[in-house]
Formats: structure tokens, C-alpha cells, sequence
């Protein structure tokens, strides 16, 4: 078969919504899209393990602490399914690591924001993870089947991590004064950036037209943006929080809440580095890496060790 | 004081829940930054036993002195000289090795002491051993492994194994000297002596260390006070950070 013809069978079962998988043939840019996706995503959940990792030894009881470390283990759970999810596209998880940590490979900019109260730990569950739920509900049915099977499992803790992070906020604003004034502060923070999470507008961005026809993404980072607006003003009026946007107002005819203008230089700004916690974020996880190197060469040359000490037991 | 209740039965549950907690937290402060994410993911899992262990002493500390004090009171407003954990788990995390020896050396007597309290007369403290002692299996297995593959593994590995093991030695004992406290449960009957773990106890660390072509340390010095309230400086910092909330904000709800 050739060239053309393959391409014209791949496009008719993701049409027909057959899912693709790791052995099928799939154009060259397809399989660099998912491994860019994919890859990103694992090191969103691995990265993003740091702003929350900065109030484990603060956490205000033992159970807001038990439930922080539990759901900043399950991100690192979701990094390694990720991991696996993209290994089946044939790049090892040594390569991305590298990738990550040259600055060659990206990872979601809301988390090179500070964490800077508990009341973040709040804002984070509920609008880091409920802007990031919208994204990944709809990559549940993207085309590439170990992705989606990803998805499946990760939504299912993902929409756990959210209740959390408003429950925290729901606490805080039945509590002080000063408690309050803590949410509100989280919320301003948080909010824009949030919405930058969908990333540059459907007319500013690169990837979305061809991502759209392979199914890789099935909504446009517009729609997912005002889906999450929809959901998440009423919940924020439920707090009794004000959401930092004064052109923010409901347009009776579409039905949909109506948002101000997003500052892009911002949002491209930390892409490109230049937030208050990228060089600390990278760095991070390159000193992890690091430090970790001779753990990992011990357990493998320990490993090794005993597979050949077993061999001259059993010749 | 809870009227049959025994202050040493609280001052022991608290000194239980203390370990737990002071060793939980150090293992939280790896969670982001382990060696590799599977590793990093078994530390948070072994931190969240211990958290939870130490939730059930708290708790139960909590109902023996029923004066309405929680499991927060106890574990965010008592002071360093208050807290009465064993040295051993304050010790800082160092390097990979040193959370490993740290955590080989507490395991290999957590876990016979906990069988030893699934036959105390104790209701309280058999309910909590019987959910403790699965995990403390768990997480024996998981540090003498490790106390295997890095003695066992490269030279570097071995050197570090080595270094961190010979300066955790001298704070392995005091886990087993009898604390005021508990030597009246134990002459009560509601705690098993040392000597009846002591043999488990030393052949465990005797056989890891011998597999993992390690060397015994020969350090006599042993470190005790933890168990008084006389710490290392290292507590002190950390429980300024495990009870900053609580302090900067008295009285609230989080």
C-alpha cells in the first residue's frame, strides 16, 4: 500500500471513530503530535507536584495533610501512566526526562505560579484541576487508545482532586475574616492564569486545525475555555468570592458567561521562561534527577548482580 | 485523665503517635524531589501510613486524657520538649541513603514491637497495632531492600550505604531502652519488655546488613532523650514548619 493509501485508511478509522493503536501504521506527524501532547502532559502531572509540595510540611491538620500527600502522589501516578502512554509510541522515558530537563519539552505555565498560602492548595484543586478536568474529559475520546485509556483513569481521581480543592475553599470562607480575605487573595491570583491553561485563542493557535481532523483534541481551546468559565462562575458566586474580571457578565441570549480580555504578552511571557518560578521549577527537577542518578544505577547494577548470581546457581 | 485510664498509657500512646508523625513528615518532604518517580510515589505511600498510624495514637491519646483536646491539638500545639518521639526519626532526610538507613533502622523494630502489641491487654492499642503491623511489614520489606541494593549495588552506592548507616547507628537504641513510661506499662503487663524483640530485632539488621555487604558499625556511643523531650536541633525546625498554620492562626478551622 502505499503512502497515500495508508493515509487515507488511517483518516477513514479515526473518522469512524476506531481507535489507533501503538502497532497500527500512523503518519510520522501524528505519532510526533501525540508524543509531544503526551509528554507534556506526564511532565504537567510530575511538575506540577511542586507548587502543592510546598505546603506538605505546612498543611494546618493531619488530615488536610494526609489528603495534600495523597493527591500529590496521585499526580505522580498519573505522570507514570503518562510516561507509559508515550513509551508505546517507541521514545523512552529517559528521553523525555531529557527533553524536560534541556528545556527542549514544555509543561503546563500555570504551574510556574507560586504557591503562596494554604488557600492556594484550594484555588489549585479547584481551578487548576477543574480547568485541566475540561481538557481531559475530552481527551478520554481522543483517537490514540493508550492515551484515552489514560484519561480514563486519570479523570476518575482528577474530579476527586477538584472537590478537594473546593471543599478547602468552601472551609475558608465559612471561617474568619482573615480566612476569607486568604480565598479571595487565591482567587485573584489564580484565575487568569487559569484561563491561560487552554492555551492562545483558536486563531492564534498552531496545533489545534490539524489535531482536530486526527481527533487528537475534539474541542477547540475556545470552547473548552467557556465551558470552564460557564462551570466554574457559579461556583466561585456559591463561595461568595468575586472573580477578579469586572467585564465578566452573563449574556442571556447564548447562555454563557461573557469574559474580558485575556493578557496574552503574560501568558507567552511565562511560556518562554520568564515567570517568578521557572528557572526554580526546572531546576528542581533536574537536582531530583540528579541526585538521584547513582540510586538508579545502584538498583540496576544490583539488579544485574543477582540475575548472574542466579545464573551460576541454576546453569 | 480518662479515670481508668493511666497517665503512662497516654504519655506512651502519645510517644507512639510522635514517632509516626515526626517519621511521616520527613518522608513528606520527599514527595516532588525522590530519586525516581517510582520511588518517589513508595515514600508518600510509606508517609501516608505513618500519618495515618499516627492520626489512631493521636486519637486515642485524645479519648485516654478526655479533656476534649484532638488529634490537631495534640499534634500542632505541644512544644519540642513536649513532643517525645525517638531521636532516630528526626533525623534529617540527607541523602537517599540516609532516609533509607534511618528508615531500615526504625522498621526493624517497629515491626516486632507492633506484634508485641497485638497481645497487650490493651484494647485500644491492640485495634491500632492490628492496622499497623500490615504496613510496617510493608514497609520493612520496602527499606531493607533498598539497604540491599544500595550496599549491594555500585561503589558509590556502597560508600554512601555505609556512611549513612554508620551515622544512624548510635540513635537505633533508644527505640529499645525503656522509657520511664513504659517501663510501668510494662511491669503493669500492658507492654511487652525489649528482650522479648531485642533477638528479632538485632538479627534483622545483622543478617540486611551482612547480605548487603555492608559493615556492622563498631560505634558504641548511643544516643538517647527524644523519649524525655530533649531532642536534636533538627525537630525544633521542623515542627516550626509542621505547626506554623496552627500557631499563626490560633483557634481556626481549616
Amino acid at each position: 500500500m502505499n503512502q497515500q493509501d495508508l493515509e487515507t485508511r488511517f483518516q477513514d478509522k479515526i473518522d469512524r471513530e476506531v481507535k489507533i493503536e501503538a502497532k497500527d501504521w500512523m503518519p510520522e506527524a501524528y505519532r510526533k503530535t501525540l508524543i509531544r501532547q503526551i509528554s507534556q502532559h506526564a511532565h504537567s502531572e510530575v511538575v506540577g507536584m511542586l507548587p502543592e509540595g510546598n505546603w506538605i510540611t505546612r498543611a494546618p491538620s493531619l488530615r488536610r495533610k494526609a489528603a495534600l500527600l495523597a493527591k500529590i502522589q496521585d499526580e505522580a501516578g498519573h505522570g507514570l501512566y503518562l510516561y507509559s502512554a508515550a513509551e508505546t509510541m517507541g521514545v523512552s522515558r529517559d528521553q523525555l526526562l531529557d527533553e524536560l530537563h534541556t528545556g527542549k519539552a514544555k509543561y503546563s505555565s500555570i504551574f510556574n505560579y507560586p504557591a503562596l498560602s494554604w488557600s492556594d492548595m484550594g484555588a489549585i484543586g479547584w481551578l487548576v484541576d477543574g480547568a485541566a478536568i475540561m481538557n481531559q474529559v475530552m481527551l478520554q475520546r481522543t483517537s490514540y487508545g493508550p492515551y484515552s485509556r489514560a484519561m480514563i483513569r486519570i479523570c476518575k481521581e482528577e474530579s476527586f482532586h477538584q472537590r478537594q480543592g473546593y471543599e478547602i475553599l468552601l472551609t475558608l470562607v465559612r471561617g474568619s475574616a482573615e480566612q476569607k480575605a486568604m480565598a479571595q487573595d487565591s482567587l485573584n491570583r489564580w484565575w487568569w492564569p487559569s484561563l491561560m491553561m487552554f492555551g492562545p485563542s483558536d486563531a492564534e493557535s498552531t496545533h489545534s486545525e490539524q489535531s482536530l481532523k486526527w481527533k487528537v483534541k475534539r474541542k477547540t481551546n475556545d470552547v473548552l475555555r467557556q465551558a470552564f468559565v460557564d462551570a466554574t462562575v457559579p461556583q466561585a458566586q456559591y463561595l461568595g468570592l468575586t472573580i477578579p474580571d469586572p467585564d465578566l457578565k452573563w449574556n442571556e441570549e447564548t447562555g454563557h458567561w461573557e469574559f474580558g480580555p485575556i493578557d496574552w504578552d503574560e501568558f507567552w511571557n511565562v511560556v518562554k521562561g520568564n515567570g517568578i518560578c521557572n528557572r526554580q521549577r526546572l531546576r528542581d527537577r533536574v537536582n531530583a534527577h540528579e541526585e538521584g542518578a547513582w540510586v538508579r544505577d545502584a538498583a540496576v547494577a544490583y539488579a544485574q548482580k543477582k540475575e548472574a548470581r542466579k545464573a551460576v546457581v541454576t546453569p | 485523665m480518662n479515670q481508668t485510664a493511666s497517665p503512662s498509657l497516654f504519655q506512651f500512646v502519645l510517644y507512639m503517635a510522635d514517632n509516626c508523625l515526626v517519621l511521616g513528615h520527613r518522608l513528606g518532604e520527599w514527595c516532588g524531589h525522590g530519586p525516581v518517580l517510582e520511588q518517589d510515589i513508595a515514600m508518600t505511600n510509606i508517609s501516608l501510613d505513618l500519618i495515618g498510624q499516627a492520626r489512631l495514637y493521636y486519637q486515642y491519646a485524645a479519648e485516654l486524657e478526655g479533656k476534649g483536646r484532638t488529634e490537631d491539638d495534640l499534634a500542632y500545639l505541644r512544644s519540642e520538649r513536649e513532643y517525645t518521639n525517638a531521636l532516630l526519626v528526626e533525623l534529617p532526610n540527607g541523602d537517599f541513603a540516609h532516609t533509607i538507613a534511618r528508615q531500615f533502622l526504625f522498621d526493624a523494630w517497629h515491626l516486632p514491637f507492633l506484634k508485641t502489641l497485638l497481645a497487650s491487654p490493651d484494647q485500644g492499642l491492640r485495634d491500632i497495632a492490628g492496622k499497623a503491623v500490615k504496613e510496617a511489614t510493608y514497609h520493612l520489606k520496602w527499606s531493607s531492600e533498598w539497604v540491599l541494593r544500595l550496599g549491594d549495588g555500585t561503589e558509590e552506592s556502597q560508600l554512601r550505604m555505609q556512611v549513612a548507616l554508620d551515622e544512624a547507628w548510635m540513635y537505633r537504641l533508644e527505640l529499645l531502652m525503656p522509657a520511664p513510661f513504659e517501663q510501668r506499662l510494662i511491669d503493669a503487663g500492658v507492654l511487652a519488655g525489649p528482650e522479648e524483640i531485642r533477638e528479632e530485632w538485632e538479627q534483622t539488621i545483622a543478617d540486611t546488613i551482612r547480605e548487603a555487604t555492608l559493615t556492622t558499625p563498631d560505634d558504641p556511643a548511643v544516643q538517647t532523650g527524644g523519649k524525655t523531650g530533649v531532642h536534636t536541633e533538627h525537630l525544633g525546625h521542623m515542627l516550626a514548619d509542621l505547626q506554623y498554620m496552627q500557631r499563626a492562626y490560633p483557634g481556626l478551622e481549616w
